[in-house]
């Protein structure tokens, strides 16, 4: 796929060059103002999220409340700019449980080759054939809901596009003439393997991370909309678009609001992954 | 001699294929085996103690210990992954907390709701999706393929369940297009006779035309919403595969010789991703069925999505872990399916 994006890219007309990059600005952007909004949600909130005024209840969007309050009198606004802690939380615990899990498996297959390979790849094709959300449904059912449970749940089967990504890497560096000269200087082992291996397949593993995000983030609000995610009252966008389902003909705006909050983030992480990969992509075709 | 390095040829070919063949069925055969362990792995993990459920929270000693041997728990672990397979293996998936019947009938029941809607939505994710995705490749870099290239981002990164809530909204409350959730109207609902389980047959069966009008609009908006996310990534996909292959020295040759772009796009390029078509397709489909899950839930549908969903919110572990097996082994399937269609239509795999 990568490769077959780079010839595509070689070959096409120098204007089309240009969107190319500017999604990798405006995804690069979008994600910058989510992570702002997550880290500064104290200051740019105007209501305290989980501040409940029964007398302001499913008031539609006013200039006192931007977007609105929902079904307990919170103001909206607020709970979507809150929201954004608990999805980058559960992403960053998910990326940080898979790339090393993906790397280990991937650079392990490819240099030590036979059947470790084999088996290693084996397992890596069992867990990529495996439906994402609906396995995570299942395993969070037994385990119980909430952020930690969820992010294993996920991690359990977004892992292997890693792996294959590692283990091709690393196939092709294998024969390299600066592995060959690492040898002959006695490098061998574990050290060739994560000092020399791993941070040649580390760049490729941060494109595969930024294109997986965005499909991520919504199994993670599909958790959450079915109740299996973070649990209330914490503000979390896919448990608010199941509060809103319940007024959806009525007060329209408790459910359009967090909804738009997940396709504005997994947008972003689609456009950025999208961009980088063109990047990359590009340079190593140079 | 000729002849006789052909006939070897051929023969090492068949060889070949068998042995490839065997090593698909081997592999699928383990990937399920893989699922299996990962459901029987599951029932382990249940807070509910399955021993409490039965003897009761007050029960004596011997008699936990009783039920619990007689369930088998008292046996090594593979032993009871054993059993468990082959109560499988007799369609024994256990009884259902929420329903009270056996999970297996519940599934049957519910799966022709969820095979009707992947389908519906796959006709159409599928006719678009290609059309959008040859328009793109007529013209690269123009206002089309930007706007196709949007849509397919759009539709990438949408939730599906906001985007039906969304649907409902405008189609059904607002412009009363669509009839709303369900399957049917309460008026026909109980009138209608489950011949095949899929409503648009038993209700054209029934021969009330005006049910059958009534099923579509039940129908449509769901498989809008569901085929929006099929139709995205099959143009992303394709219009890549297209790209890629207008880039070949075959494709300048034609040019050079006369034929116009169109005629080489339809003629040439697009016989030539097939495989990718293929492969594209078979896992869109798979994708679909798991998507089911979360429209289905929006939408009211009576399918295996819904039955999972409902029997989350109520702990039941036998019909969560039956409608894991199956969506799971269909996913599983379709990706082989994938695999071996790519080996048939692509000569250069082999």
């Amino acid at each position: 796929m990568t490769q077959n994006l780079t010839d595509l890219e070689l070959a096409a007309p120098r204007r089309r060059r240009r969107p190319r990059v500017t999604s990798l600005a405006i995804g690069g952007t979008l994600v910058a103002i989510l992570l702002l909004a997550a880290l500064f949600a104290p200051l740019l909130a105007p209501f305290d999220p989980n501040a409940q005024i029964i007398s302001a209840r499913l008031l539609p969007p006013s200039s006192a409340h931007w977007l609105g309050t929902d079904g307990f009198g919170r103001d909206l606004l607020s709970r979507v700019i809150y929201g954004s802690r608990p999805t980058l939380l559960l992403v960053s615990l998910i990326l940080l449980l898979t790339i090393p899990v993906g790397m280990l498996v991937g650079i392990c297959a490819g240099y030590l080759g036979g059947w470790t390979e084999r088996v290693l790849m084996r397992i890596t094709d069992i867990f990529l054939s495996l439906p994402n959300l609906v396995i995570a449904l299942a395993l969070v059912a037994m385990l119980g809901p909430g952020l930690l449970n969820g992010a294993l749940a996920l991690a359990l089967t977004s892992w292997p596009p890693f792996a294959r990504q590692a283990r091709a890497e690393t196939l092709a560096l294998r024969r390299s003439d600066y592995l060959a000269a690492a040898r002959m200087q006695g490098i061998n082992g574990l050290r060739l393997m994560f000092g020399h291996i791993l941070p040649l397949c580390l760049p490729s593993a941060v494109v595969r991370a930024a294109l997986s995000l965005g499909g991520i983030i919504l199994s993670a609000a599909g958790l959450g909309f079915l109740g299996m995610g973070v649990q209330p009252p914490t503000a979390e966008w896919g448990s608010m678009v199941a509060e809103g389902s319940k007024v959806i003909f009525d007060q329209w705006w408790v459910a359009a609001a967090p909804g738009g909050a997940i396709l504005f983030a997994s947008l972003a992480f689609n456009l950025t992954g999208d961009g980088l990969r063109d990047r990359l992509d590009t340079r190593n075709a140079n | 001699m000729a002849r006789f390095t052909a006939e070897a040829g051929s023969a090492r070919l068949f060889w070949l294929r068998g042995g490839r063949l065997a090593t698909g069925l081997v592999s699928l055969a383990v990937t399920l085996l893989g699922l299996l362990a990962f459901t029987f792995t599951l029932s382990h993990l249940s807070p509910v103690d399955p021993v409490l459920q039965i003897a009761g929270d007050h029960a004596s000693e011997s008699t936990y210990a009783q039920v619990r041997s007689e369930l088998g728990l008292d046996q090594p672990l593979l032993m009871q992954f054993w059993h468990y397979l082959t109560h499988l293996a007799h369609g024994d998936l256990g009884i259902s907390r929420l329903t009270n019947s056996p999970v297996a009938s519940d599934l049957l029941r519910t799966f022709p709701a969820t095979i009707e809607l992947a389908t519906c939505s796959m006709i159409f994710g599928a006719f678009f999706g290609i059309v959008l995705a040859l328009v793109a490749a007529w013209k690269p870099g123009s206002l089309v393929d930007n706007l196709a290239r949007l849509v397919s981002l759009l539709g990438y990164s949408v939730p599906v369940f906001w985007l039906g809530l969304l649907g409902l909204l405008l189609f059904y409350a607002v412009l009363h297009w669509s009839a709303g959730p369900g399957r049917l109207d309460d008026i026909w609902i109980y009138t209608l006779e489950p011949k095949t389980g899929l409503v648009l047959i038993d209700s054209w069966l029934s021969g009330d035309p005006e049910m059958f009008r009534n099923a579509v609009a039940h129908l449509w908006l769901p498989v809008v919403v569901l085929g929006l996310l099929a139709m995205a990534g099959i143009t992303r996909l394709l219009r890549a595969a297209l790209l890629e292959e207008s880039s070949k020295e075959y494709v300048t040759l034609a040019r050079a010789k006369g034929a116009s772009r169109g005629r080489i796009l339809l003629l040439h390029v697009f016989p030539n991703v097939r495989g990718t078509l293929i492969t594209v397709l078979a896992l869109s489909y798979a994708t679909l069925l798991e998507g089911s899950v979360l429209t289905e839930t929006v939408f009211a549908w009576p399918g295996v999505g819904r039955y999972m969903t409902t029997a989350l919110f109520a702990s039941d572990t036998p019909a969560i872990l039956g409608s894991t097996l199956l969506i799971g082994g269909c996913f599983i399937l379709l990706n082989a399916l994938a695999d071996a269609l790519t080996y048939l239509t692509d000569p250069r795999t082999r």
